[in-house]
């Protein structure tokens, strides 16, 4: 048996680790100050990929739909042993809410072709909706497991899955196609390894090869086809999809296909008055207990 | 069902059992207010196998006026597929004007399905809901009456309020505990329809061969006092005093998102947009910078005490009591306090 295995990733910037510098002055987040990382789950969702290739046999594929930087995941995810990678990018994709990402994904999925398990990680931390995973398997039509732990087996065209569900779990058995979201308790992904990033550190997109020569106009150039070619053959060439590539209605995309607008932003002001402070002294702890418990706020 | 020009309030009831999920019920009561507002009906949408006549009292009790029941044998245990195809089936039939989900395990896995479905826009974790006009830039048109759909976006001190631009329904969910529980009114009368359920062999593929559940033995929701462990607290063993200082005060143990992150506690013990929210007497913070999502979980607290070693943390911004020191310190000192005043 083989497994045709399609993970979807996303770049996300690490708000995790949010610091100083990337406090603008009205307190708000300054996005573009904050590193972009492989979605933690979503590296749980490759991991997953990868074990089930070793098992039993198979191509893990990688896709993502961001700004052409968004191509440094798809490197990272080369390391750890993608088979192969797609960058779905486009100016027409930008400003998209969970549905048009949706929409995106699918459309995606079916110029991929025929896989076995598509795979997400259960949510991004830029958002945490949990939303594009389920609307992607409603948008080719399949079912889904989420909050997956772990898998038990695959085999003639089924799938056995332990999930996570509120107060406990479930074991889940299903026709494959499907698609998964998976948790961050399910695995420990592999780190980089140092023999492949060696090797597909120069994987590129087609505008990262024509930017190194110049950002001449690719298309008119026999030299970089021929040199695409090499690539390919090589197995560094990252795909990149643009809305032309994909069999779609463009309305469906980014902003125009989002039904949801953001009214208003509010930065929050602190405000911080009425804090009484305490000494973190004998004393001072001492007699706001006392305080917290004559006013029967303790006890 | 309605000579109204806009749908009703839809409130998908998620139940295990015949037992409502306590979420469902507080968002029937959020749902009861809007359709106050907006002149239509509170609908419930209940999903299940032999559901018993109490749990429809139940919601009539708590403010539906209607409530859809598909009662079938497929749809014993939730399932996404089937599902969906049935809710699918009723909003396209009865077109709702608001769509309510709790952001359960369930609700995540089927409100997006739905949504997609029906091309509805879906915001999820909600904090705040209300009614107001939006202008559409898109169609030059000011629409009324749109459900205002509020939630702390990105990481950092913003607020964002949402609007579905398209057609109806105005979906979101909502986490446990964030919308109050009003009384209910025993005896209250509503309608019901029985829903007919048709699935495809292929809709009910996906087979649960086993399960496993067990009531959560956290209690935040009830706690009158909580004493909740942040990232500060630095270590998974350094929770031991969180726990110390929890049970000395006969307190529930919570936490922010960055210690359940960490691996430190589980994520039943997390308050906030993405946890519980919770309005204790008593909440004690504890190594917590204070985020907006985790200050949307428990800043309706009546007392908050906040232990920070970083003096410029914004949860001392609305702390009624601020500590500046290490927690390894501090918080021996209180339960040595307390022990020795009680």
């Amino acid at each position: 048996m083989s497994l045709s295995i399609l993970v979807f990733a996303k770049q996300v910037p690490d708000t995790a680790n949010i610091t100083g510098q990337a406090m603008k002055e009205d307190g708000t987040v300054n996005r573009a100050a904050l590193p972009a990382i492989f979605n933690p789950e979503d590296l749980n969702a490759l991991e997953l990929a990868l074990e089930l290739r070793e098992r039993y046999g198979g191509k893990v594929a990688v896709c993502t739909m961001g700004p052409p930087a968004a191509a440094n995941i798809l490197r990272r995810a080369l390391y750890m042993g993608a088979d192969e990678t797609i960058l779905l990018t486009d100016r027409r994709f930008a400003g998209a809410d969970t549905l048009a990402t949706s929409y995106a994904l699918a459309c995606a999925a079916r110029k991929y072709g025929s896989c076995d398990l598509i795979l997400c990680g259960r949510q991004a931390i830029d958002g945490d909706t949990a939303q594009v995973g389920p609307q992607l398997a409603e948008k080719l039509d399949l079912p889904q497991i989420t909050y997956v732990e772990s898998v038990e087996w695959v085999r003639k065209g089924r799938i056995r899955a332990k999930a996570q569900i509120d107060g406990g779990y479930e074991i889940i058995e299903a026709p494959t196609p499907i698609l998964l979201t998976v948790l961050a308790s399910s695995n420990a992904p592999r780190p980089v390894g140092a023999k492949r990033l060696m090797q597909y550190k120069k994987a590129v997109t087609r505008s990262e090869l024509s930017a190194r020569h110049g950002g001449r106009d690719y298309e008119d150039a026999n030299l970089l086809a021929a040199e695409e070619e090499g690539l390919r053959a090589r197995g560094l060439w990252i795909y990149e999809w643009g809305v032309d590539d994909l069999e779609a209605d463009a309305r469906h995309f980014g902003l125009a296909g989002s039904p949801t607008k953001v009214k208003q932003i509010e930065s929050v002001v602190l405000t911080g008055s009425g804090t009484k402070d305490v000494p973190p002294t004998d004393e001072g702890i001492r007699d706001l207990v006392h305080e917290l418990i004559e006013d029967h706020i303790l006890s | 069902m309605s000579n109204n020009p806009i749908g009703n309030v839809w409130i998908y009831i998620e139940q295990d059992g015949g037992a409502i999920a306590p979420v469902s019920l507080e968002l029937v009561c959020k749902a009861r207010e809007l359709a106050r507002e907006l002149k239509v009906r509170t609908e419930g949408v209940v999903l299940g196998s032999e559901i018993p006549e109490s749990l429809i009292a139940t919601l009539h009790a708590y403010g539906c006026d209607h409530v859809f029941v598909a009662d079938d044998a497929a749809l014993k245990l939730f399932s996404p597929v089937p599902y969906q195809k049935v809710i699918v089936g009723l909003a396209e039939a009865h077109r709702p004007n608001i769509f309510l989900f709790g952001a359960t395990v369930v609700g995540r896995s089927l409100a997006p399905r739905v949504a997609s479905r029906l091309q509805a826009g879906l915001t999820a974790d909600c904090t705040a809901l209300r009614i107001d006009e939006f202008e559409d830039k898109a169609s030059k048109r000011v629409l009324k009456n749109k459900l205002m759909q509020i939630r702390p976006a990105f990481g950092g001190n913003i607020i964002a309020t949402i609007v579905n631009s398209w057609q109806d329904p105005q979906m979101v969910t909502v986490r446990e505990g964030v919308m109050a529980l009003a009384e209910p009114e025993e005896g209250r009368k509503g309608t019901v329809t029985p829903v007919p359920v048709a699935l495809a062999p292929e809709d009910t593929a996906v087979t649960i061969v086993e399960r496993f559940k067990q009531p959560s033995e956290v209690n935040l929701k009830g706690a009158q006092i909580i004493v909740s462990g942040g990232y500060g607290v630095g270590s998974k063993e350094n929770f031991r005093l969180v726990y110390e200082l929890a049970e000395t005060l006969g307190a529930a143990v919570g936490a922010s998102r960055a210690a359940v992150d960490a691996g430190w506690i589980d994520h039943d013990h997390q308050v906030g947009q993405t946890g519980v929210t919770v309005r204790p007497r008593c909440y004690i913070a504890c190594g917590i910078s204070g985020s907006v999502q985790h200050r949307a979980g428990m800043s309706e607290s009546a007392k908050i005490i906040a232990i920070n070693s970083d003096a410029n943390a914004p949860i001392f911004s609305i702390a009624d009591y601020g500590i500046v020191g290490d927690l390894n310190v501090v918080l021996p000192k209180m339960i040595r306090a307390y022990r020795a005043r009680v």
